[in-house]
């Protein structure tokens, strides 16, 4: 797909009318404006910046203000960035540690009863995609916007599979394949937005239609990206038991 | 499972765990006879994705999950295989960790036991790995806010890298030896993103330092610190049950706090002997080559990095 990507400040705009409070500080998304007749609060990536270590301490903060302030705000997380920042220093720092709790603080969020919604507009990939827009209650998608866990010539690379092969494959194996419509198909991108609607109203319609459960693995069944993985889960929940 | 695998009474038990299979492992850490497999490698659920590759599948597609008893208590156990795809995570070993953790928010065991080996996301099967590391990110919260711990064990061949660094760091619980590495970029990934020299990825003594399981332990990032044996996993993984943090906005706020003030503290150092050396470890160059329990005893006099905020 090569339709242009959505920016942030169009979507800021169409998520909020009346203005917002919502400020980017080298790539990172922070804050919050009205929505229907409360808050909703904003987090994120722009521009294709990787995450690092301050990057995901800063982002959780932001997320950990959210639910001390209670209230059950919404939280959307807006995403277009790189993959993690892949230093010998965040490494050293443990970035895995810092990039689960980001996680984590979303998840504890979405427990407390504060709706958490991902928006992926850009790019995004491997460990900052799961940090942010991945553990969210639901993922959606604007046209353009490109997840991927490696790109095709990286792929090529490790697997030592011809780059043409590779492109062959990927248009009818979307298990592997980069791109929004192959997130959509695995589960992980549960609907892709229409731009030129208000997002106010298609957002409130995600928060409105949220599911109990991680229905992620049977919608991949239902669209064929993830044949399997629906009934593998189901088998282990049947037959395990306390021995 | 009929025989045993390790033999206790031979000493099995100082095999090492980083040499073990993961069949080996379990056996050896669970009470003799007590694991049950589901999903054993006889229903040959393997993956419906790699012969488009070419590739060879695994009957168990290198995890191998089910139940077991860890002294006498009901715990359910997920193992990953690394000598299988560097033990990535595909659709079907994905999905077989994400049914373990749901069934535990139903059977409520004493714990739920991860047996790190992975490289990270299988890419023959990217979106589906990537998604359902997702997916057990968000169960393993969901099991600890039931009260249930779930605890890592990390010293396997493949480490815990890319997403499986990721999980680790949702545990609420890791045990780590020498061996065990917690990354999410690996030094091949780094170095051939950044070059040789922002990381040197053959030189061994680099990566031990900057991942490997000391570092993790002397900076918090992981809770125990155990022999490369399967007897030391089965007693660190036995302690740690016995003492879970809680999945709440309380150890969330204090998790955020110690990882701020390690930003502060050592947000300017290169290597991990500086940061050694600021924790007020007298002779950092030496901690590489310290026994267990030398760094045991090192460990005990630098209390700040136990903590309940994970």
């Amino acid at each position: 797909m090569t339709r242009a990507k959505t920016t942030l400040s169009e979507i800021l705009s169409s998520l909020f009318p009346e203005g917002h409070a919502v400020t980017v500080t080298n790539g990172l998304v922070s804050g919050e404006g009205p929505f229907r007749g409360g808050r909703l609060a904003v987090i994120g990536i722009d521009g294709d910046v990787p995450l690092g270590v301050e990057g995901a301490c800063r982002l959780a903060a932001d997320v950990l203000d959210v639910v001390r302030r209670g209230n059950r705000t919404p939280i959307l997380v807006a995403i277009d960035s790189d993959s993690q920042r892949m230093s010998r220093r965040d490494e050293l720092l443990g970035l895995n540690e810092y990039l689960a709790h980001l996680a984590k603080t979303l998840l504890l969020a979405d427990a407390q009863g504060h709706p958490t919604v991902g928006l992926i507009y850009g790019h995004s990939a491997a460990g900052a995609f799961i940090a942010t827009a991945l553990a969210t209650r639901i993922l959606v998608g604007l046209p353009g916007a490109n997840p991927s866990v490696m790109d095709l010539p990286s792929v090529a690379r490790v697997t030592k599979l011809p780059l043409e092969r590779l492109e062959a494959m990927a248009k009818d194996m979307p298990v592997f394949a980069p791109g929004l419509d192959n997130m959509v198909r695995t589960g992980a991108v549960q609907a892709v937005l229409d731009p030129a609607r208000p997002l106010a109203e298609q957002i409130a319609a995600v928060i409105d239609a949220l599911p109990a459960e991680d229905t992620r693995d049977r919608a991949g069944r239902e669209r064929g990206g993830r044949p399997v993985a629906e009934a593998i889960a189901a088998q282990v929940v049947r037959d395990a038991s306390l021995g | 499972m009929g025989e045993r695998i390790i033999d206790p009474a031979t000493e099995g038990w100082a095999a090492s765990w980083y040499e073990a299979s993961a069949r080996a492992r379990l056996d050896g850490l669970l009470d003799a006879g007590s694991f049950r497999e589901v999903i054993g490698p006889e229903q040959r659920r393997m993956s419906p994705h790699l012969p488009l590759f070419d590739l060879p599948r695994a009957f168990d597609d290198g995890m191998i999950v089910g139940s077991g008893r860890l002294d006498g208590k009901p715990v359910l156990v997920a193992a990953q295989e690394g000598r299988f795809m560097g033990g990535a995570f595909g659709e079907v070993h994905g999905a077989k960790l994400v049914g373990l953790l749901r069934a535990a928010l139903a059977l409520k065991p004493d714990a739920v036991l991860i047996l790190f080996d992975t490289g990270g996301v299988r890419l023959q099967e990217a979106n589906a790995g990537e998604t359902a590391i997702a997916e057990v990110m968000r169960a393993i919260t969901q099991v600890r806010a039931a009260g249930v711990p779930v605890i890592g064990l990390i010293g396997g061949r493949a480490g815990a890298y890319g997403g499986g660094g990721l999980i680790a760091g949702t545990c609420s619980r890791l045990v780590v030896s020498e061996g065990g590495r917690i990354s999410v970029s690996g030094p091949e990934v780094i170095e051939t993103n950044r070059g040789a020299e922002e990381f040197d990825s053959r030189d061994r003594a680099l990566v031990w330092r900057t991942m490997g399981g000391k570092h993790r332990r002397l900076t918090g990032g992981a809770d125990a610190y155990a022999d490369d044996t399967v007897r030391a996993f089965r007693q660190a993984a036995l302690d740690a049950i016995a003492r879970a943090p809680a999945f709440d906005l309380a150890t969330l706020e204090a998790e955020q706090k110690r990882l701020e003030e390690r930003l502060a503290r050592f947000g300017d150092c290169r290597d991990a002997t500086e940061i050694w050396g600021r924790l007020g470890v007298n002779d950092p160059a030496a901690v590489p080559a310290l026994t267990t329990a030398e760094f045991d005893a090192l460990l005990a006099g630098l209390g700040e990095t136990t903590h309940d905020a994970r």
